[in-house]
C-alpha cells in the first residue's frame, strides 16, 4: 500500500465501485432503449432518442446541477426517494452512480443500438417459424448476435463513469473517503501545493484501469465477433 | 386438403388474389419474379398478414380474417427452408439442427437428428460453424432444421434459387428422398420449370398475382396453353415411366405406356418409378413409321391439340399410349404434313436430348 497513500486508494476503490454500478444498473435499460430506438417505431420516438443524447451534448456541469434539482433532499424527487425508500443520493456515493450512469448512458445505447440494427431480421423470422415466441427469438437469436455490442458499450460506459467529473462534483461534491472519485481526487491534489507527485500517481492509475479495461474488452469483443460471425 | 389457401392482398402495383388447394406431395407455387410467389408462401408462413383472407392447414385455420384469427409463425408448425438458408450463425450445425425441436410440442412426432442427418448427408458437418459451409450444406442443414422443428407441412421458397447448376444437382435428388420419406406435404415456391417439372405432383402457375393455371404436374406440362408461360424452350411434358433393364451399351431402357424408351444409364434399380421430361423442342414427328434414323425413340400416337402461336412455330400435343406429350414444329411442317386433331403420327425423341437431371424418381 506504501505507493499509493490511503486517501488515494480510497479514491481508486470508489471508482471503481461507482464505475462498476453504473454499468451494470445502465446495462438493461440501455439495451430495451437501443432496442426500441431501433426496432420500434412509436410517437415520441425522435424525443426520446434526443433525451438519451442529451447528457452527451450538455455541459456536464449542467447534467450535474439539473441532478441536484431533481434529486436533492429538497427536491419533491429526492425528498419521495428517501421517504419511500431510505434512499439518499446528493452527496452520497449512491449520486456518484447516477450522475456516472447517466452520462456513459448514450454510448452504451449508441453501441448496443448499431449492434442490434445489425442484427438480420430475416434471422429473427426463421427463428419465429421454428416455433421460438418473441421473447425466445429475442433470448436465443437477438442478444447472442448482439453481444459484441453489448461489451464493447458496456466498457464504454465503464470508461465514461470512470473518468466522469463535472456532473459528479456538482451533484455529490468532493468529500474525501465518500464522494471522491479518482478524477476529483486529481483535482483535489492538483489544487494544493505540493499534490503534484499525488495527482501524478493518480493519472498513472487511470491510465493503466482504462488499458486493462480496454484490452479486456478486446479480447471478449474479438470472441464474440467470431462466435456470430459463423466461423 | 393439406393445404387451403384463399387470399388477398395489395402490396404497391400488384394485387394478389389467390385462391388454390393443395393435396399431398409436393405442390409447387411457380410463377415469374413479381407473380406474387413470395407474397403467398409468407402469407402461408404467418410472417405476411394478407389483407383479408383464409388459409388452412390439415383443417387447422390458420388466418380467417372473417372471424380475426391470425395465428402468430411460431404456433403454425411450418417448416420454412429459405432461398437464403438462415443459418444461425452463432450456433454450430448441430446448434442449428436442433433449434426448433425445443418448441416442438412433447411427444410431436417426427424424425430423429441422427435419421435427419443421415437422409440429408450432413452427419459429417454437425460440429462445423455454418460460415465454413458451403452453399449447397448450408441449404441441407436449412431443410434439416425445419424438419427438426416437426412441422405439419414445409414451406420451401426457391431453395435451390442461390445455388449453381452443380449444387442444385446436388440437392435436388434429397429433396426427392425427403418428400418420399417423410411424407411431409410441402409448398414449393420456384421460377425454374425443370425444378418442377422434376419434384412436383401438383403445379399453381401464378401470373400477376393471380392462378393462371392449376394440375398435376402432368396435366399442366402438356397444356399447348401453357407453353408461353413455361418459356417456349423450356417446355415440355412430363412421362411416368418405370426402369425395365439397363443395357450393355450404356442405355437403360423405361417402360412407359406408349412402349419404351431408351435413355442414358440412370442409376436407378429395374423396376423404380421414374418421371421424364421430354422438351417440347426435342420431339420431332413424322407420319409414316420412321426407318433408317438413328433417333432411338419413337413412340407411336395421335394428335389431340394444335395450337399457333404469334410466331412461325406450333405446339402440338399428342396422346401416345396414357400419357400426353408436347411437341414443337413449325407451321409449316404443320400443314406440309397435314396434322390435325385425330391424326395419327409417331413421335421421336433422341436419347441423349434427355438430360438427367430431367429424369426425376417418382
Amino acid at each position: 500500500m506504501g505507493w499509493l497513500g490511503p486517501e488515494e486508494w480510497q479514491a481508486l476503490f470508489l471508482s471503481l465501485k461507482v464505475a462498476f454500478w453504473a454499468t451494470l444498473l445502465n446495462l438493461p435499460m440501455a439495451l430495451l432503449v437501443s432496442y426500441a430506438l431501433a426496432r420500434w417505431t412509436f410517437p415520441g420516438k425522435q424525443l426520446l432518442n434526443a433525451l438519451v443524447h442529451l447528457p452527451l451534448f450538455l455541459p456536464p456541469v449542467v447534467t450535474g446541477y439539473l441532478l441536484l434539482m431533481t434529486f436533492g433532499r429538497r427536491a419533491p424527487m429526492g425528498a419521495w426517494l428517501e421517504q419511500t425508500f431510505g434512499l439518499v443520493l446528493a452527496f452520497r456515493w449512491t449520486g456518484a452512480v447516477l450522475a456516472a450512469a447517466i452520462m456513459g448512458f448514450p454510448l452504451m445505447v449508441r453501441a448496443i443500438r448499431l449492434a442490434i440494427e445489425a442484427v438480420d431480421p430475416k434471422l429473427e423470422q426463421a427463428a419465429a417459424t421454428l416455433g421460438a415466441s418473441r421473447a425466445w427469438v429475442f433470448a436465443t437469436v437477438t442478444l447472442p448476435l448482439v453481444l459484441p455490442g453489448l461489451i464493447a458499450g458496456a466498457v464504454l460506459g465503464f470508461a465514461k463513469a470512470m473518468g466522469e467529473f463535472g456532473a459528479t462534483i456538482t451533484f455529490v461534491s468532493n468529500i474525501p473517503g465518500q464522494t471522491q472519485t479518482l478524477p476529483s481526487a486529481v483535482y483535489s491534489f492538483l489544487q494544493v501545493p505540493g499534490g503534484d507527485s499525488a495527482a501524478l500517481r493518480l493519472v498513472a492509475v487511470s491510465v493503466a484501469v482504462a488499458m486493462a479495461a480496454l484490452i479486456a474488452s478486446e479480447v471478449l469483443a474479438r470472441r464474440a465477433t467470431r462466435r456470430v460471425s459463423g466461423q | 386438403m393439406s393445404l387451403s389457401v384463399d387470399i388477398r392482398h395489395t402490396l404497391g402495383d400488384l394485387t394478389v388474389e389467390v385462391a388454390f388447394e393443395a393435396p399431398g406431395g409436393i405442390t409447387a407455387l411457380f410463377g415469374q419474379s413479381g407473380s406474387g410467389k413470395t407474397t403467398v408462401i409468407n402469407a402461408v408462413a404467418g410472417l405476411l398478414k394478407p389483407q383479408s383472407g383464409r388459409i388452412t392447414v390439415q383443417s387447422k385455420v390458420l388466418l380467417d380474417s372473417a372471424t380475426g384469427v391470425n395465428v402468430p409463425p411460431h404456433r403454425r408448425r411450418l417448416g420454412y427452408v429459405f432461398q437464403d438458408a438462415r443459418l444461425f450463425p452463432h450456433l454450430s450445425v448441430e446448434g442449428n439442427l436442433i433449434y426448433g425441436s425445443r418448441f416442438a410440442p412433447r411427444g410431436s412426432i417426427g424424425l430423429a437428428l441422427a435419421e435427419v442427418a443421415g437422409m440429408l448427408g450432413i452427419t459429417p458437418l454437425l460440429q462445423r460453424r455454418p460460415g465454413s459451409l458451403s452453399g449447397g450444406e448450408k441449404q441441407r442443414v436449412a431443410i434439416g432444421r425445419a424438419l427438426l422443428s416437426h412441422p405439419h407441412m414445409l414451406l420451401m421458397d426457391e431453395p435451390l434459387a442461390a445455388l449453381d447448376s452443380a449444387r442444385k444437382e446436388e440437392i435436388l435428388p434429397y429433396l426427392e428422398r425427403l418428400r418420399d420419406v417423410t411424407g411431409l406435404p410441402i409448398l414449393y415456391v420456384s421460377h425454374s420449370v425443370a425444378e418442377v417439372a422434376r419434384l412436383a405432383a401438383t403445379v399453381v402457375v401464378l401470373e400477376n398475382g393471380r392462378v393462371a393455371r392449376t394440375g398435376s404436374a402432368e396435366q399442366v406440362f402438356s397444356d399447348p396453353a401453357m407453353v408461353r408461360q413455361l418459356g417456349l424452350r423450356e417446355a415440355g411434358a412430363i412421362l411416368p415411366a418405370t426402369v425395365a433393364s439397363h443395357h450393355a451399351d450404356g442405355l437403360t431402357e423405361l417402360a412407359v405406356s406408349a412402349g419404351k424408351l431408351l435413355l442414358p444409364q440412370l442409376d436407378l434399380p429395374p423396376g423404380a418409378k421414374t418421371r421424364v421430361r421430354i422438351l417440347a423442342q426435342d420431339v420431332i414427328l413424322s407420319r409414316d413409321a420412321p426407318t433408317g434414323l438413328s433417333a432411338l425413340n419413337i413412340l407411336p400416337g395421335s394428335i389431340t391439340e394444335i395450337r399457333a402461336g404469334s410466331g412461325p412455330g406450333v405446339v402440338v400435343q399428342l396422346k401416345c399410349g396414357d400419357d400426353l406429350l408436347l411437341a414443337r414444329i413449325t407451321r409449316r411442317s404443320a400443314l406440309t404434313l397435314g396434322l390435325e386433331p385425330g391424326v395419327a403420327c409417331h413421335a421421336i425423341i433422341k436419347s441423349v436430348s434427355v438430360a438427367r437431371h430431367d429424369v426425376g424418381h417418382n
